[in-house]
């Protein structure tokens, strides 16, 4: 990517990060305790997450069969709660074991 | 153990689960088209996971000014809660400029580990706590696109999904538990569903459609599900 243009968003990026942080460390002086503004705050991880990644994983490999062995891998290591690396693992070797499959099986 | 120690120690464990997120990373971003050292600078100064590849995505399809900004707002809005629960878990040698300092490296698991200590925390600890996340973050990046670069393009894709196996791993334990967290999830990737295939929405870009999924469903979610304190994470 051109260096200019990468530099305005990285910017905006890391500037707007970087404020969200520190001005309420440095100007807040009391804990929030609205549960309504709290529980919106608990909830956008997740809902972020999880609107990132679905349906865009269907498009992030080769091809949409590979996609969807990672996604329901992903799914069920993810339900027994296996942690970070492994699910992300399983996901990775599925991709991989389907295009595998597809390039010389059939 | 000195202050400093404590810290280094409590960071270890999080500079190595960052290695392994940000190689993957480093494999999307040069695979959008960033160079080895455009992947890095961004994970050397951002420190987010969901944040960074937001914004990621905006850049690469060359999304507007306004569409970076509000992204990043709403997904990094969290840290501004952590922020200020950590402006009472402080003691004396943070001052202005050490806030100003250190206030950049609050992640969710700094921010974790550092209000799982009982005392007062100083300048040494915070110190000593963010050395090994950001050279794990900023490490794994660089080598997650070094690799993306040199590795064959059938492995490249395989590790591709390596970060939204990362983020499913986050979000299927707490909607196994909670029945409220499965519907505001599933609201948001329902409504997901929508914008990347009914035509019309389909135009919206990609960096506004997850906002406007996430907040819709946040909002939802505090509105029918509010909930209860808890403390720690």
């Amino acid at each position: 990517m051109n260096w200019i243009v990468f530099f305005k968003y990285l910017l905006l990026m890391a500037g707007v990060t970087y404020l969200i942080r520190v001005m309420p460390y440095v100007f807040m002086r009391k804990e929030v305790n609205n549960v309504f503004f709290k529980s919106f705050l608990s909830y956008v991880p997740y809902t972020v997450l999880a609107a990132m990644t679905f349906p865009a994983i269907l498009s992030a490999t080769g091809n949409i069969y590979s996609a969807l062995a990672g996604l329901l891998v992903g799914i069920v290591v993810a339900f027994f709660e296996k942690g970070l690396l492994v699910v992300a693992l399983s996901s990775c070797v599925a991709v991989l074991f389907i295009e595998i499959l597809q390039r010389f099986v059939f | 153990m000195n202050s400093f120690k404590k810290g280094f120690t409590d960071g270890l464990p999080i500079g190595l689960g960052y290695l392994a997120v940000s190689f993957s990373f480093g494999i999307l971003a040069v695979a959008g088209g960033l160079n080895v050292w455009q992947a890095t600078l961004i994970s050397m100064t951002n420190l987010t996971s969901a944040g960074q590849f937001a914004g990621l995505t905006i850049m690469v399809s060359g999304g507007s000014i306004v569409e970076m900004i509000i992204s990043q707002f709403i997904i990094n809005l969290r840290y501004s809660l952590m922020s200020i629960s950590l402006s009472q878990h402080i003691d004396k040698s943070m001052k202005l400029p050490q806030k100003l300092f250190f206030g950049e490296f609050h992640t969710d698991e700094i921010f974790a580990v550092s209000m799982g200590r009982p005392e007062k925390l100083g300048r040494k600890y915070f110190l000593g706590v963010i050395i090994a996340p950001y050279i794990g973050w900023s490490l794994g990046t660089f080598l997650g696109a070094v690799c993306g670069e040199i590795l064959p393009a059938m492995i490249v894709n395989a590790l591709g999904v390596a970060l939204y196996g990362m983020f499913i791993a986050i979000v299927v334990p707490p909607m196994k538990h909670s029945w409220k967290m499965s519907i505001v999830v599933g609201i948001a990737v329902l409504m997901s569903v929508c914008f990347a295939y009914v035509p019309g929405l389909k135009n919206i870009s990609s960096g506004f459609s997850v906002i406007i999924c996430a907040v819709t469903a946040s909002l939802f979610g505090a509105l029918v599900f509010p909930v209860k304190e808890e403390k720690k994470e």
